[in-house]
């Protein structure tokens, strides 16, 4: 299935829950947080969200702001 | 007496708000915070790949600053992205302090008030301590206080404009009308000198960053900054004179030499 990773399209076998596809995609730590569908993830919800063809995942972290 | 800036239950001895962003390198901008002594600092949320470490050495940087964290929803157009910005930032910096920003034109960046207000009211709702980036429209400001908001941070100028106070009736008119709610003039200040004027006025903070991150030497304007936030508070708790349209003079006029009373001059 095609899923939009921070606005690139990407191929990605499924099924696949959250939490695993972050990690195939290399996503480790503390520093970062999810949008799925433009609504936020919690971290404690990453294993039972499932991931359907066509979502966008935007995945960020910490920068300098004004 | 010179209270300390009280801000939804935490107090702060700096009335001096920096930004992060701008700076020609991390080290500088460590040192500029540092010397602003700002005790607040924002920062933000972008996306980032895995193999990117930009986002660890920052959090590495802002977990040992000890300041309190102020996270913005820069570049959020509507309610829902700032929305979901802000949970994001709530889960990473563990903090529920927002800047929120819904910016409502591209060309000013100027806060989409409708938007705003929608926002700051479900997010406040959500348990968020919302320091909203709004105009100094005393309707729109008066709106988010029923919201929940406990603090304001009206602007002084468009974003990075370095324009200064643009609007001094309106925003006399905020200070006046809302005398018990902290405002933060937020945005647009270029010099010390205009981040002076805004605490004479009575404002209780100033947020700023362009003005520090693109100076020359942007360590040296942070000190210049908190010295004239300092100097403008102190002015404003001291209290500043009336402004009159004739001289008065200041060195006695009893007793002056040379003055006769002519009238009374003995005549031959």
């Amino acid at each position: 299935m095609q899923i939009f990773i921070n606005g690139e399209a990407k191929n990605i076998e499924g099924p696949v829950d959250l939490n695993s596809l972050l990690r195939k995609l290399g996503y480790s730590g503390e520093t970062f947080a999810v949008a799925l569908n433009g609504e936020f993830v919690p971290r404690v919800s990453y294993l039972r969200t499932e991931i359907h063809d066509g979502d966008t995942l935007d995945v960020v972290a910490p920068v300098v702001g004004g | 007496m010179n209270e300390q800036l009280s801000l939804y239950g935490k107090t702060f001895t700096s009335r001096l708000l920096v930004g992060t962003a701008l700076y020609p390198s991390p080290a500088v901008m460590r040192q500029s915070v540092a010397a602003s002594g700002a005790e607040i600092i924002t920062l933000s949320l972008r996306r980032q790949s895995p193999d990117q470490q930009q986002g660890k050495i920052l959090w590495d940087y802002i977990r040992e600053s000890g300041c309190q964290l102020l996270p913005n929803t820069a570049g959020c157009k509507t309610p829902r992205e700032a929305i979901a910005l802000a949970e994001m930032s709530r889960e990473i910096f563990q903090t529920d302090w927002l800047k929120l920003e819904v910016i409502g034109d591209d060309y000013n960046l100027q806060p989409d008030p409708y938007g705003l207000i929608e926002a700051a009211r479900e997010l406040v709702g959500r348990g968020f301590k919302v320091l909203p980036y709004c105009t100094d429209d005393l309707v729109v400001c008066r709106k988010l206080l029923d919201v929940g908001c406990e603090v304001l941070m009206p602007w002084g100028a468009p974003i990075g404009t370095g324009q200064g106070l643009l609007n001094r009736y309106n925003l006399q008119t905020l200070r006046e009308r809302l005398a018990d709610v902290p405002l933060i003039i937020d945005a647009g200040i270029g010099a010390p000198s205009q981040a002076a004027e805004a605490m004479e006025m009575g404002f209780d903070a100033v947020l700023l960053n362009t003005a520090i991150a693109k100076a020359q030497n942007p360590a040296l304007m942070a000190q210049s900054f908190k010295l004239a936030v300092e100097a403008g508070r102190n002015a404003c708790v001291a209290g500043l004179m009336v402004k009159r349209q004739t001289a008065s003079p200041s060195t006695p006029t009893l007793d002056m030499p040379f003055w006769q009373q002519v009238d009374k001059v003995p005549q031959d």
